[in-house]
């Protein structure tokens, strides 16, 4: 087991750097950030100022070490549109994220986890075939759109929740519900599966053969099982979901990471956008890795493998 | 009592028949592919149909609601936006805009895709690794926030959308190209063509693709839908399709503070969005299901 930690550890920090990498020099391959800086109806001048005050004159193999020192320490210098440094907007604004990410992956797990179990236990009865339909009606679903009918029904024509702002615990149920529809699909269908194949299984059989109580079977024996693949695909799914809250929290003008990636991009703020993707993806790093380690414990065979 | 058999029950259909009937009773498959086909043919004959142009203002008649509201009217069957453009036929030229996104970057990352995903598969070893690497490194990107600051840093247009987002979303391709043809390469009739001395790129052409062919038709339905859904997205966002183009997403971000009062305007052209990519996804289901019964689940 700590061998194989060990390997997977190794394999996710290696990830990590390629992908701060990959961050810095998206930004500079992008644009000439000196010209960006400077605004539209910038001199010469003032641009060659720029470029020398902030070092982007020197070879980006130094800046990217430069930037990457600092950034192992937390320091991302400070952010061009707010004025103050990126790491203490982000720290702010990371509790509101986390929170609805959090929300969300609950109703997802809580929604699909029994659905993918009732579907796999009645193979192709109505209720096989609902789920189902949820989870394709849910995959085709724009997230964005979704928002918008959310709130155009529970918040103007019911009036029962908030649709804008983060001041409430209430304000994060719609925005959550939305963000949760958006992974619940692969969930379930997984969930089915997997409660399938085991169900079917030897087991399984000679479980039911001893006269276990049927529920000691589904609960105890099968989804202990079923449920392994579904811990990792969760994990990703989290990753995921914080990525793609940037669509949800604009809708909802949620004051989370989202939000801030979005006003940092429109505003030219690339030192906050490189932050932002940076931690993003070194969420999912740790998410995953905490999801094989998961899955290594439960499951002897992918350890050894 | 001897029941008479028809000549064709006697001779065992080939499979090509076998699929078109399987293919024939599938209603997913039947509804996607009418679905999908007339939105192509609405793209193509945008001109011929649209009753107005979908880019003429007239502030005179903002906001006319669809006719099945009590003040709808049949010069606008679904009513103008808030320039008093036409509304139903913004919706017939907006098919094309994510038609066009949705087939380019399944193009793009469908090449980069399968390349990766047929190598890493045939070749194995450190050719397998590196690919797996790089998959690795690509989920942890997040693509939205990482497009929406591409877009926003080089300055949008089509082509650069699609450009990115094909060089964004080749993940699916090379995974399920990767374990397809992990399955094909060690069966009798590839290693017959190797021993006979076939050269690599000929095996792979010949005897890798045909067989990998039917993963690779539903991989790419199931990203040229997600494809349509991101440029929606990004264009919601203010930073994919710019105005005055019709985008579906586009329409609905522009719209959004009519919603509470002119709630057409975003129902439409999301249920617009929303039928397509469903028609597409239910298209690919359908062809995953025909092509290999056992593997549905």
């Amino acid at each position: 087991m700590l061998a194989y930690a060990a390997k997977r550890a190794l394999l996710a920090a290696l990830v990590a750097l390629t992908v701060s990498l990959a961050c810095f020099f998206l930004v500079h391959l992008s644009t000439d950030i000196a010209v960006a800086m400077a605004g539209e109806g910038a001199r010469a001048e003032d641009i060659d100022f720029i470029r020398k005050q902030y070092g982007f004159d020197r070879p980006l193999g130094v800046q990217y070490a430069e930037w990457l020192g600092r950034a192992v320490r937390g320091d991302f210098g400070d952010s061009l549109y707010f004025r103050i440094p990126v790491a203490k907007i982000v720290w702010q604004r990371l509790p509101v994220t986390a929170t609805l990410g959090g929300y969300a992956i609950l109703i997802a797990l809580g929604l699909s986890i029994p659905l993918g179990v009732l579907a796999a236990m009645r193979p192709n009865s109505w209720l096989d075939r609902l789920a189902l339909a949820i989870a394709v009606v849910g995959q085709a679903m724009p997230s964005f759109w979704f928002a918008l009918l959310l709130m155009l029904l529970f918040g103007v024509t019911l009036g029962w929740l908030p649709i804008s702002g983060s001041d409430t615990q209430a304000h994060f149920v719609l925005p959550a519900i939305a963000l949760a529809y958006y992974a619940a699909p692969a969930i379930m269908r997984l969930t089915r599966s997997g409660m399938l194949e085991v169900l079917g299984s030897d087991y399984i059989r000679t479980a039911r053969a001893k006269g276990l109580r049927p529920m000691a079977v589904l609960f105890k024996h099968a989804l202990r099982n079923a449920v392994i693949p579904v811990v990792a695909l969760a994990a990703v799914q989290l990753g995921f979901m914080l990525g793609g809250s940037v669509v949800i929290e604009t809708v909802f003008a949620l004051n989370g990471l989202g939000y801030l990636a979005w006003e940092a991009i429109l505003h030219n703020d690339f030192p906050m956008v490189q932050a932002i993707v940076l931690l993003i993806a070194l969420i999912y790093i740790v998410l995953t890795f905490l999801a094989d380690l998961a899955n290594g414990w439960l499951d002897p065979r992918i350890r050894i493998a | 009592m001897a029941a008479i058999l028809a000549p064709d029950d006697l001779v065992a259909p080939t499979p090509g028949a076998l699929m078109r009937r399987r293919a024939l009773r599938h209603a997913g498959l039947l509804i996607g592919a009418g679905v999908l086909a007339a939105v192509i043919l609405m793209a193509f004959a945008a001109p011929l149909i649209a009753p107005h142009d979908p880019y003429a203002q007239d502030l005179g008649r903002r906001l006319i609601p669809p006719i099945w509201h009590d003040t709808g009217n049949w010069s606008h069957p679904l009513g103008t936006d808030m320039l008093g453009r036409d509304y139903l036929s913004r919706l017939i030229y907006g098919s094309r805009i994510s038609l066009l996104i949705g087939f380019a970057v399944m193009l793009v990352s469908g090449l980069i895709g399968a390349a990766l995903g047929i190598a890493a598969g045939y070749f194995g070893g450190r050719v397998d690794l590196a690919v797996t690497y790089l998959i690795t490194v690509r989920l942890a990107l997040p693509v939205i926030l990482v497009a929406l600051a591409v877009v926003a840093l080089v300055g949008s247009s089509l082509w650069l959308i699609i450009l990115v987002l094909g060089l964004l979303r080749w993940d699916r391709f090379a995974v399920v190209m990767r374990s397809a043809t992990m399955q094909v390469r060690g069966l009798d009739y590839v290693q017959a063509a190797r021993a006979i001395g076939c050269s690599t790129p000929r095996i792979v052409a010949g005897e890798i693709l045909p067989n990998v062919a039917n993963a690779l038709v539903v991989v790419a339905t199931l990203e040229m839908a997600g494809a349509i859904l991101l440029e929606a997205a990004l264009s919601f966002l203010g930073l994919g399709v710019q105005p005055p183009l019709p985008s579906w997403g586009l329409m609905i971000s522009e719209a959004k503070s009519y919603m509470f009062f002119s709630a057409w305007l975003i129902t439409l052209p999301g249920g617009a969005l929303f039928a397509l990519v469903l028609a597409i996804n239910l298209l690919g289901d359908g062809v995953r299901d025909v092509t290999e019964p056992e593997g549905r689940n």
